[in-house]
């Protein structure tokens, strides 16, 4: 095993919750350090021993298939021991708690808890109750920190920065956790970003957040260097954020035509799972030319290297264990 | 005979392609841009080639079909932006056809019609069939509004976009209203997402059910279950406060009410962009005209107090209400002819809208101008119509009538398929000359 050096600096925060607040310099460290990652992960002998001994649990209260085998790849890769614990076989079927549920993880010395949940806010409530680091995996429609960082990573490899790129986020941006975070990241590092929706889609006060809104693809395309795409729940149809599968993709799913506005290189994004045919054409998707979906995928497991590292260098107690 | 109305001329002075016609003699009036002089007009084909007080000054040239107007009002074709034409569905009620002729009879040339036919136009395919019938028909131009929910159910969206794009120039339920708070609300909000209009039938459901009259004293004599004026004004309020955190536009369709009339002028002097109208019953007659149990008189909303209408008119005047429309509901005799609770809502309108609105003209409410616009340029501009105008090149929709022309109202000689007129009996002034559509008069008084 040939090891990686040792992170220049460390990471300043016990967990990480969110985007909102961190600094520029602190998005870049994680941002640098997973760059590194990106080429360990490409070489054949992929394991490291950087997490040897500690223990990381992936506790999922929410379904998901490529955010858990993302962080479960991550860990592994790195030496560390990773558990799975998802909602179907937890106790939180039998009543338990998410305190009494996080209480007894906490009492096996995990050292990372990399947390999933269906409300907003559960993860930071969990947070304050264990006394290892903790990782959101995407908490509600509050933030998904992960995520919006394999984005950026994907952007930067792309276009060597972030700064002054003129960003589209488009589509369900009101029940969006990745909108969220990518909102907080992109505009930290220098990026300006609209948002595209139908009206029902878009949030209360969504300016205040210092984006531009649009309602109109066309409009909001024109000249934006990167779109990035969300998926769109059908059961949000029934609630009356819109009225069908056709008008919706007519007005708002990403073709040819849409794109057009946008500039000739722009990249397209997506954090997957994708709905071909609802909020992108499939041809669109599948354009090597253009289409990241795919690179977007292997940047997480980087990303997601680079965050259990640098919060398991960071935990003091793990430090005094170390000694 | 009295009555305004005469054969339908469809071959008499039917100009040919490109054929030329000058009303000569008229008092010219285009009340969107205050337009209002001794002059002549001329159509060539389909569109109006030029008007004002020097044409034709001299002479008309021999090439020319002439109409002499005699002196009376040449007007821009009335816009009526509220019309239930009843096919497709229910056919024995009224068809594109027959709601054509009727509005032909009535000085109108552009009809929007309501969503509330079987198959519900909450379909391209609807939308489209609309158009086409009434291309077919060739009388007053149509333009549907599509449904705000699938079905007119009052649970899912409509596709209003695409509906838009199918032509449909704004969106309602018809004669219900959107009642849930939520569904309205994402409504606008997604209608505001288009530019698109949301037009409510404002009336609060929970509170009318086996309502059949305005609630109050002649209700109570009658032995009527009433409807409250606070369905409305409730209705009214709770979409002016949607209304407001969605940013969007709304109009409420026939105000019958003092309080929701009060409620949509501190709405405008709060600076929400709602407009609003109402319909001839509401500033003409009151409950009264229930009388002995005349379900001619069952309207939706019901024919409300003396000061509700005295309000209405007030609104007229003062600008709080933006349009006037016909709201044109035909109901055959069987939904008529019964008992006063089971009878049908819903009274004819098309033929009497210009006559009847004349009333505030002679009673000295309104300028006869500001009439007119009331009835083409304003309705026509609240829903973005190309109508209502007299324009150079624009299309050649006119109606000539006389103001002063005396008639009675008498149901049995409406062209309209159903005969539900509530001002049955009514003496009225203002007669309809000639109604021209695209150039064609498409109905002419038998003068003389």
């Amino acid at each position: 095993m040939n090891e990686v050096a040792p992170a220049p600096q460390p990471f300043p925060h016990r967990h990480l919750l969110g985007i909102e607040g961190l600094s520029p310099d602190e998005i870049t460290l994680l941002l640098d350090r997973a760059e590194i990652y990106v080429d360990q992960n490409r070489q054949a002998d992929k394991k490291k021993s950087v997490l040897r001994g500690r223990t990381i649990i992936n506790l999922f209260f929410e379904a998901s298939t490529r955010t858990r085998t993302s962080f479960e790849l991550a860990g592994k890769r790195l030496g560390g021991d990773v558990i799975n614990m998802s909602v179907s076989t937890s106790s939180i079927k039998k009543g338990e708690t998410l305190i009494d549920t996080s209480m007894t993880l906490n009492a096996m010395h995990p050292d990372v808890l990399v947390v999933r949940h269906p409300d907003s806010g559960a993860v930071q409530l969990l947070a304050e109750k264990v006394n290892c680091a903790v990782i959101n995996a995407g908490d509600g429609s509050h933030e998904h920190p992960t995520q919006a960082l394999l984005d950026a990573l994907t952007i930067r490899r792309r276009r060597g920065r972030l700064q002054g790129l003129l960003v589209a986020i488009c589509g369900d941006i009101v029940h969006s956790r990745v909108a969220r975070s990518n909102i907080h990241l992109l505009q930290t590092m220098g990026a300006r970003v609209r948002l595209i929706a139908p009206r029902t889609l878009i949030p209360a006060e969504a300016e205040r957040l210092g984006v531009e809104v649009f309602d109109d693809m066309a409009v909001g395309l024109e000249g934006c260097d990167i779109v990035m795409m969300l998926r769109l729940q059908s059961e949000r149809m029934h609630a009356n954020f819109f009225p069908s599968i056709r008008e919706y993709f007519h007005f708002f799913g990403l073709d040819y035509e849409k794109l057009e506005r946008a500039k000739e290189d722009a990249l397209i994004m997506h954090p997957g799972p994708m709905n071909r045919g609802v909020e992108i054409d499939s041809v669109v998707a599948d354009d090597f030319g253009r289409s990241v979906i795919r690179e977007q995928v292997e940047m997480g497991v980087a990303v997601r290297m680079a965050c259990l590292e640098l919060l398991s260098m960071n935990q003091p107690e793990l430090t005094a264990r170390n000694v | 005979m009295g009555n305004a109305h005469g054969d339908n001329t469809r071959g008499d002075n039917q100009p040919r392609d490109g054929d030329r016609v000058a009303y000569v003699n008229a008092r010219l009036f285009d009340p969107a841009s205050g337009l209002d002089v001794a002059g002549s007009l001329l159509t060539e084909g389909e569109t109006i080639a030029d008007f004002g007080p020097e044409l034709f000054a001299d002479a008309v040239p021999d090439d020319v079909i002439v109409v002499d107007c005699a002196g009376s009002c040449l007007a821009p074709g009335l816009v009526d932006i509220r019309v239930q034409v009843r096919e497709p569905g229910e056919e024995h009620k009224g068809t594109l056809l027959s709601a054509g002729n009727a509005a032909s009879a009535g000085g109108i040339t552009s009809i929007v019609c309501l969503p509330n036919t079987d198959p519900v136009i909450d379909d391209m395919s609807v939308v489209e069939f609309v158009a086409r019938r009434a291309r077919k028909a060739g009388l007053a131009k149509v333009y549907p509004y599509g449904a705000v929910t699938k079905g007119l159910a009052g649970a899912e969206l409509a596709e209003l976009g695409m509906l838009a794009e199918a032509g449909a120039v704004a969106f309602t339920d018809g004669v219900r209203a959107v009642a849930d708070a939520q569904v309205m609300r994402r409504a606008l909000t997604y209608a505001a997402t288009f530019g698109l209009i949301i037009v409510q039938h404002p009336e609060e459901p929970s509170l009318v059910v086996d309502g059949a009259m305005n609630e109050g004293e002649t209700a109570t004599r009658l032995g009527l279950i009433g409807l409250p004026p606070a369905a409305e004004t409730i209705m009214v309020e709770r979409d002016l406060r949607l209304l407001e955190i969605t940013d969007s536009r709304l109009h409420i369709a026939h105000l019958s009410t003092a309080e929701a009339v009060d409620a949509v002028r501190r709405a405008k002097a709060r600076g929400l962009a709602v407009t609003c109208d109402t319909a001839p019953p509401y500033f003409a007659l009151n409950e009264t005209a229930v009388g002995d149990y005349r379900t001619f008189a069952k309207l939706s909303p019901p024919l409300r107090a003396e000061k509700d209408r005295q309000a209405v008119v007030e609104g007229l005047k003062d600008g709080t209400i933006d349009a006037i429309a016909s709201d044109h509901a035909p109901q055959d005799e069987d939904a008529k002819r019964l008992p006063f609770a089971q009878a049908a809502f819903g009274g004819v309108g098309l033929e009497t809208l210009l006559a009847v609105s004349l009333e505030l003209y002679h009673n000295r409410h309104l300028e006869l101008a500001e009439l007119l616009r009331l009835l083409t340029s304003a309705p026509a501009d609240l829903l973005g119509l190309d109508a209502g105008r007299l324009t150079k090149g624009g299309a050649a929709d006119l109606v000539v009538f006389d103001p002063d022309g005396a008639w009675k109202v008498d149901a049995d000689n409406l062209r309209s398929k159903s005969k539900n007129s509530p001002f049955d009996g009514r003496p009225v002034q203002g007669r309809i000359l000639r109604t021209v559509v695209d150039g064609r008069a498409v109905f002419a008084a038998d003068v003389g």
